[in-house]
């Protein structure tokens, strides 16, 4: 080992690596700070090792010590085992203070009925803000953000216009279990003089403007067997909740898009367009075959859309 | 002079000596999961004991290559982290046993999108096809690209057992022969080890197709219906209505 250089000017210990004549790297010791956060990064890692899960072992690991969870079970059992985040979500989910809170309303609001909760302003504003976080993750993507749908493949759910009915047995049936809307297509059973008949006739029952002699001839393939059309949407075209079929008298569309067809021969080639496709949609299912929504998370979401079309009718 | 002199001015020494050095994190931390025994969960059928996570079909794994190819994990995760937040959005926290077929695994941590670990199930199949082909049709607000081209292109499957034979070589237990084709109809049922058949492929998915009619057109086989096939299958293996949460939880 050599003996130490010595920068000649500052007495300091330098590398001995000289550059360009007089450039020298002097060999200070590390600052204080820096030194004793490195030791502190090192007691903290070795505190860290022996309380949480850490080291592995053969088969297994260092679980830690003096740091356990408790949760219970399905069965009310109460567990205690060592630090992890899967037992840590349960303690949480069940003794957290959010969690208890939203527990409490979800409790009560399960317990009561729809008028109790309409009448309740507390359990209306809870409704409101859990409802909208619900609809946010879970319909908003089909139904969209206020609930208004798209014409032609999501309906309405504020207009207060249902094509399953809108009291909230209705409702919670529709979520829970998801609906097929089945219109059968009439490409093949019509000619194109019956398909613009029936669809004139369609177009007079709302009051729009169509062809009168048309609309008559329509009439008869709409209630009798050639159009079977009065099956679905009864002899009136009132629809019918059970089928989940559209009505036709009132001057809601929910798949063919008239309003937005600013000609009479427009809003016919719409009605056209339906009759000859049909119709084929679903809405999910949410209940326990489904996405498995709790019952209460369903009455939420009922009660939720009852506030948000209850809005809109007072309007 | 210094101990470390030697090391720094050998620079081959010097290599070696980092290799060490960063290799300790990852055998530490990675190497272990391999042979720990909780690491993958057991998720089997509490009644029947059947195994509850199968590979792909044919039809949902040509799907996920879809995925992959459109590079659809550079927005979307596929992995709900054991948090109250995450689980209250996106429903029961990710298992590994979930992925544990997944050659590579979508795990991910950018999102840019929603985590797609659990969309199974949860829109039609007509909102997915309606949704990549024009996002904004149906989420006005999204960012998400058009993939229009999936609903025009017919999917490429003439590789499918080639595609399979190289999963099996990782360790997806797709069968080949009759001995591992009953040991599949041990672990997963009959019915699944069939769509699990190396042989019968090309057939399992043609009928996947032709049942699920994914992209609504019967008469076509687009990458549209592998990739909505894929999608509606995800997190949806698991049923965890038959599970007691402590059971994941002494898997920790
Ligand atoms: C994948 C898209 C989709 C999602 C997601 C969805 N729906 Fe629907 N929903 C539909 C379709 C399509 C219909 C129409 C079914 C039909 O044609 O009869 C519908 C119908 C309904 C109806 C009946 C409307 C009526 O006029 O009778 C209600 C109520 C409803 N949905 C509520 C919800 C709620 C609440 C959610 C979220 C939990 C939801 N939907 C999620 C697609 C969806
Ligand atoms: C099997 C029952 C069924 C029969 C038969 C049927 N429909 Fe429908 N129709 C429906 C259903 C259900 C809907 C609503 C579809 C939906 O919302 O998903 C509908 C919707 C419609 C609509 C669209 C209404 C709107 O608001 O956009 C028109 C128009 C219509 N039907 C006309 C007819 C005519 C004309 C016939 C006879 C030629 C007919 N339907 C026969 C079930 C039926
Ligand atoms: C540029 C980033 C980006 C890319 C790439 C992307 N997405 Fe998305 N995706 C989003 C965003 C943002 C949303 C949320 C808004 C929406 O629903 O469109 C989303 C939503 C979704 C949803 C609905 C999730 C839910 O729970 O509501 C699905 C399914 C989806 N994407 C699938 C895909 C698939 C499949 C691909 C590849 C073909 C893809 N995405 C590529 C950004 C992206």
């Amino acid at each position: 080992m050599a003996t130490p250089v010595k920068d000649p000017l500052t007495g300091a210990e330098t590398t001995g690596h000289v550059w360009d004549d007089t450039l020298q790297e002097f060999n200070n010791p590390l600052p204080r700070w820096w030194l004793w956060t490195f030791y502190g990064t090192i007691i903290f890692a070795i505190v860290y090792w022996i309380m949480y899960p850490a080291w592995p072992m053969f088969d297994s690991y260092t679980k830690g010590i003096g740091n356990n969870i408790t949760y219970k079970t399905d069965a009310g059992e109460e567990k205690s085992t060592h630090w992890n985040m899967r037992a840590l979500l349960a303690n949480e989910m069940q003794t957290g203070e959010p969690a208890l809170k939203q527990k409490a309303y979800l409790d009560k609001v399960g317990a009561a009925s729809y008028e109790q909760i309409a009448a309740d302003p507390d359990m209306s504003a809870f409704v409101r803000s859990y409802g909208v976080g619900m609809f946010g993750d879970n319909c908003a993507a089909c139904h969209q953000a206020g609930g208004q749908g798209v014409v032609g493949q999501f309906p309405n759910l504020v207009d207060d216009d249902w094509l399953w009915g809108g009291d909230t047995t209705a409702i919670e049936t529709t979520i829970r279990g998801g609906r097929m809307g089945y219109m059968p297509a009439y490409s093949k059973t019509f000619s194109p003089d019956q398909l613009n008949q029936v669809a004139n006739y369609v177009l007079t029952l709302s009051g729009q403007p169509a062809d009168a002699a048309a609309a008559a001839e329509g009439q008869k393939i709409f209630q009798g067997e050639t159009g079977g059309c009065y099956m679905c949407h009864t002899k009136e075209g009132k629809g019918m909740h059970a089928q989940g079929a559209a009505n036709l008298t009132d001057k809601v569309w929910t798949i063919a898009n008239v309003d937005a067809a600013t000609t009479p021969e427009a809003k016919l080639e719409a009605v056209k367009a339906v009759i000859h496709n049909g119709v084929n949609r679903k809405m999910p299912v949410f209940g326990k075959e489904g996405r498995n929504l709790s019952d209460t998370e369903i009455k939420v979401l009922t009660a939720y859309l009852q506030q948000m079309s209850a809005g809109v009718a007072a309007k | 002079m210094f101990k470390h002199e030697s090391i720094e001015t050998n620079s081959g020494l010097l290599i070696v000596l980092t290799l060490v050095a960063i290799s300790i994190g990852g055998l530490v931390e990675i190497v272990p999961l391999h042979y720990i025994n909780e690491t993958v969960e057991d998720v089997k059928d509490p009644v029947t004991g059947v195994e509850l996570v199968r590979p792909y079909t044919p039809l949902e794994q040509r799907g996920r290559d879809i995925y992959i190819r459109e590079g659809c994990y550079t927005c979307h995760s596929q992995m709900i982290r054991p948090f109250r937040d995450e689980d209250l959005r996106y429903g029961h926290y990710s298992l590994a046993a979930e992925s544990k077929f997944d050659h590579p695994f979508q795990w991910g941590s950018k999102r840019t999108g929603p985590d797609l670990a659990r969309v199974g199930g949860k829109y039609s199949n007509e909102w997915q096809v309606a949704h990549l082909v024009a996002p904004r049709s149906v989420v006005p607000e999204s960012i998400m690209p058009n993939y229009p081209w999936l609903l025009e292109n017919n999917l490429q499957y003439a590789d499918i057992k080639d595609r399979m034979i190289a999963l099996k070589r990782v360790g997806v237990p797709y069968s080949l022969t009759k001995v591992e084709y009953e040991s599949n109809v041990k672990r997963f049922g009959e019915d699944v080890a069939k769509k699990l058949d190396i042989n019968t492929a090309e057939n399992n998915l043609m009928a996947q197709a032709q049942k699920g009619n994914y992209d609504g057109n019967p008469n076509k086989l687009t990458e549209m219906d592998a990739l909505v096939a894929y999608l509606q299958v995800l997190g949806t293996m698991v049923d965890f209505k038959k599970f007691d949460e402590d059971h994941f939880i002494q898997f920790r």
